[in-house]
């Protein structure tokens, strides 16, 4: 039996521990703000926290889960909105919007860690998220607003 | 031509509003699950909108387009409410479900503002003079001294005023105006129409709950994966599930059988594995073992294909536009310069790979998917299970990005295919791997083009010819010219050459083609606009300077319209004067010519009209000792008229510059022995914010001309306008797509 928290509630799993923690979590968590986009760590649609990181769901294992704790879009603002998401409804940042939400799991776990990014870190940070749309130059001025915000 | 009615006291839409609700318009509302299309009441005319204002002032719109990221699904609703004078606080907005009612509602070629701007502008202020005349009533007063505020009407000489939803039940009960006493805002008066508004999906979209086709849902419902085909064509000659079906959470494996020719928007064919959640699907599928039949597209190799595309390319083809005699000019011995450019396939890899829901039941058909065109949705389903193309219910998600991709949509044919043999609703799920190989690629093409220079070095003679497997070979197997795709930059060349000859070679598809985002005009442009600098070069004279001795003085370009475009070619002629001023506007912007080019830095420009938008882009690269490349800055004016959201315009041109290096700079599909090579973003590069132009400054023309497109027009300049650049900053002239495939240093 896999245990884990997502979004601060204890979960339990005993289903193919080979799955893929996207899987889980939109199939059969119903957490689906968390989005399919390549499978193979390329994309980053699918970026949640583990213990505060960020990580791909794609290429998290159940059995690597065991014992941590999971925070997905639906966790990160239980009071109104995170600063990261204001930031991007401020600048407008999305079109599409199916990536927007890894995205933003990656900019908070991002800013948890660098509280003044140049845009070069911020480059490097974002450089596993694609964005079909082409939405990056807003993406980067949304982390800089939160930045601010955050400071 | 708009015919509005007054529906409130239609039965059928009562199920949906409350009673009292005043419903104005020629709209249907998306039917509930399963709804009995009989009941849906008689059909008078031809709809086009739907507004509904219930009593506690909540205003509905229906959204008849599809949203993919382009903004139609609040730019239309917008118009809307502007006319109405509504709160857009209290706008709800409901997505249509496919059905003719509603009229076209493909949601492609930039146009759902363009099509429906006036008659949603009409709907809205038939309301608000509905309302205004149940207040005057009420109120004893003359309608004249009424007015409105957003959700009121207001008399002002007795300080009284009546909310919308307060009047909603009286103005139900009115006769419809004469579009004659309809009187429209005048611009000065819009609140929304030209403002800066968000999405009205924008709070879901960064909170996770926007629902995309990837999150929708059915009870009961099971997961499919599909194996397809390698080569397109093929048929299973046997398979042997016995590994997948032990794969834990895979409870059966299903054939779907192969299109039959042409292959259309039909399914594949191949072996789905369905399954209790995705992943089993997947892992269900590697377990497979599938001997597939051969087709004749095993013969297609895209290196050799490019060979007679290009040799094509250097032979007479079909003239589609011709103005003077560019024979008589090129035999007069004067100085010549040629060329010919190369564009590869691609994918159009949204980030959401298609995905569909649906449920068969009873001969009926209720779909859930994000798709361009849920007619399509409907016709497509109703020719391969020989259902009612009525008997086809189709919801719109939100679209995790389309560029014409999802106006396709065999996978949701799959899925009603499925569903049908299991009797359960069956999610089929691509993998991106299913995406990058089993698209409706963007064609490869080959492009010639030849000029007879004059003493000034301005060209007397223009010759162009284009070759690529058209999209028609998508609806006929035969079709090897691109006949309707030649106004996508072809037969409209905005120069002032003398002597002029548009044409168009013959090409045979292997693959499946199809429209991406900006079609044609992708390779058009790239082709004209490089060798336009090319000329520029060869005279020794500026870029911009002699692109604006080549558009020539202002004026109309006379072209050859068909008589489907008459229309078009009064509303949107094609006028110089709008293309030289953008050109103008980036030259400016831009600094152009205060910085010297060379040493690895230089600026570039294009300027291209498609979906009748005015277009130009200048773009600066940085290329280092090591031949990287950076895009510092990209410079967009742009001429698309009226214009709703400005914003969203802006989002969309720096969007079309990241789409425009992704496609310059990177991706490309090939093709051996008919297997697509790709597979992911590994070997199927797109730009990431590292990649992407850094900045993108966009200038939107202030214009009252009619709205013309804003999701596609973006794209075209940017390649020419980057390879310019490469050729100033390095002196390497480039002719093919993507700039990977050459060494700079």
């Amino acid at each position: 039996m896999i245990r884990f928290k997502v979004n601060r509630t204890e979960r339990t799993y005993d289903g193919d521990p080979e799955m893929p923690l996207l899987w889980y979590l939109r199939d059969i968590a119903g957490f689906t703000g968390t989005k399919f986009g390549c499978g193979i760590s390329l994309c980053g649609a699918c970026t949640v926290h583990q213990n505060g990181d960020a990580v791909r769901s794609c290429s998290v294992s159940m059995k690597e889960v065991n014992g941590t704790s999971i925070t997905t879009i639906e966790g990160i603002s239980a009071n109104g909105l995170h600063p990261v998401q204001k930031a991007w409804m401020e600048i407008k940042v999305p079109q599409c919007g199916y990536c927007q939400t890894g995205q933003i799991m990656q900019a908070i776990a991002f800013l948890n860690q660098n509280h003044n990014p140049n845009d070069q870190e911020i480059e490097q940070a974002m450089s596993g998220n694609l964005c079909r749309c082409g939405t990056y130059q807003r993406i980067r001025a949304a982390i800089h607003q939160a930045a601010k915000e955050l400071a | 031509m708009i015919n509005i009615q007054n529906f409130s006291r239609r039965k059928f839409l009562k199920r949906a509003f409350a009673a009292g609700t005043f419903v104005l318009g020629a709209r249907l509302l998306p039917e509930p699950l399963w709804a009995d299309a009989s009941s849906a009441g008689p059909v008078v005319f031809q709809p086009d909108i739907f507004l509904g204002i219930a009593s506690d002032g909540t205003i509905t719109i229906v959204a008849h387009r599809s949203e993919m990221g382009c903004g139609s699904r609040t730019a239309l609703p917008l118009v809307v409410a502007d006319e109405l004078d509504a709160d857009w606080s209290k706008v709800k907005i409901d997505q249509a479900i496919g059905d003719p009612r509603y009229g076209e509602q493909d949601t492609d070629g930039s146009h759902s503002v363009r099509s429906f701007f006036d008659q949603m502008r009409q709907i809205g202020a038939t309301g608000r003079v509905m309302l205004i005349t149940a207040a005057a009533r009420q109120w004893g007063v003359s309608e004249k001294e009424c007015s409105t505020e957003p959700g009121f009407v207001v008399h002002k000489a007795s300080a009284r005023k009546l909310s919308y939803g307060e009047l909603a039940a009286a103005a139900a009960t009115l006769p419809v105006p004469r579009k004659e006493d309809v009187l429209l805002k005048n611009r000065s008066q819009w609140r929304y129409i030209g403002k800066d508004n968000a999405l009205f999906d924008l709070p879901d979209i960064v909170t996770g709950h926007a629902t995309f086709g990837m999150d929708a849902k059915m009870p009961g419902m099971v997961y499919a994966s599909i194996e397809h085909p390698p080569v397109l064509g093929q048929k299973i000659k046997s398979y042997d599930d016995k590994e997948a079906l032990k794969v834990r959470g895979v409870k059966q494996t299903l054939t779907i059988n192969a299109f039959k020719p042409p292959h259309q928007f039909q399914p594949l064919g191949g072996v789905a594995v369905i399954a209790d959640n995705t992943w089993a699907a997947f892992q269900g599928r590697k377990a497979l073992k599938i001997d597939w039949d051969a087709s004749p597209n095993s013969v297609y190799n895209s290196g050799q294909f490019r060979k007679t595309l290009e040799s094509t390319a250097r032979q007479p083809g079909k003239v589609v536009r011709n103005v003077g005699d560019v024979d008589a000019e090129f035999a007069k011995g004067g100085k010549i310069v040629e060329a010919g450019y190369y564009t590869p396939h691609l994918a159009h890899a949204s980030m959401e790979p298609p995905v569909a829901v649906a449920e068969y039941r009873d001969g009926k058909v209720l779909a859930w998917a994000p798709t361009q065109n849920p007619q399509a949705v409907q016709e497509t389903i109703a020719g391969v299970l020989g259902v009612k193309k009525e008997d086809v219910t189709c919801h719109v998600t939100l679209l995790g990005g389309g560029f014409g991709r999802k106006s396709k949509p065999d996978q949701v044919a799959e899925a009603a295919v499925l569903s049908k043999q299991l009797g359960k609703p069956v999610k089929v799920v691509w993998s991106r791997e299913d995406d990058i190989q089993f698209d409706f690629f963007h064609s490869v093409a080959a492009m010639y083009l030849k000029a007879a220079i004059g003493p000034n070095g301005k060209p007397t003679a223009w010759l162009q010819r284009t070759v690529y497997p058209p999209i028609g070979s998508t609806f006929d197997v035969n079709a090897k010219y691109a006949d309707d795709e030649m106004g996508l930059g072809w037969n409209n060349l905005p120069f002032d050459i003398p002597n002029h000859r548009a044409e168009n070679g013959p090409a045979d598809a292997h693959v499946r083609i199809g429209w991406l985002r900006s079609v044609a005009n992708i390779y058009h442009a790239f082709a004209i606009h490089s060798f336009a600098d090319e000329l520029a070069n060869a005279a020794n004279r500026d870029s911009v300077q002699y692109l604006l001795e080549l558009i020539g003085p202002p004026r109309i370009v006379p072209l050859q319209y068909t008589p489907e475009e008459q229309d078009e070619a009064k509303r949107y002629p094609l006028d110089t004067a709008r293309l030289r001023h953008v050109v103008e506007i980036v030259a400016e912007k831009s600094g152009w010519g205060k910085h010297p080019s060379g040493n690895g830095h230089g600026f570039g420009i294009a300027a291209h009209r498609s979906f009748l938008t005015y277009v130009a882009s200048v773009v600066e690269v940085e290329v280092d000792g090591k031949g990287q490349v950076q895009i510092p800055n990209v410079w967009t004016a742009v001429d698309a008229g009226t214009i709703v959201a400005p914003d969203n315009v802006r989002n969309q041109f720096e969007g079309a510059a990241s789409f425009g290096a992704s496609l310059a700079l990177l991706s490309e599909i090939t093709v051996t022995n008919g297997v697509v090579n790709q597979s992911n973003f590994s070997d199927y590069e797109l730009v990431r914010m590292g990649s992407a132009p850094k900045h993108t400054s966009v200038y939107v023309v202030e214009s009252d001309a009619p709205p013309a497109g804003v999701g596609e027009p973006g794209v075209p300049p940017f390649a020419p306008a980057f390879y310019n650049a490469i050729r100033a900053a390095t002196g390497k002239r480039i002719r093919e797509m993507p700039l990977s495939k050459t060494k700079l240093l």
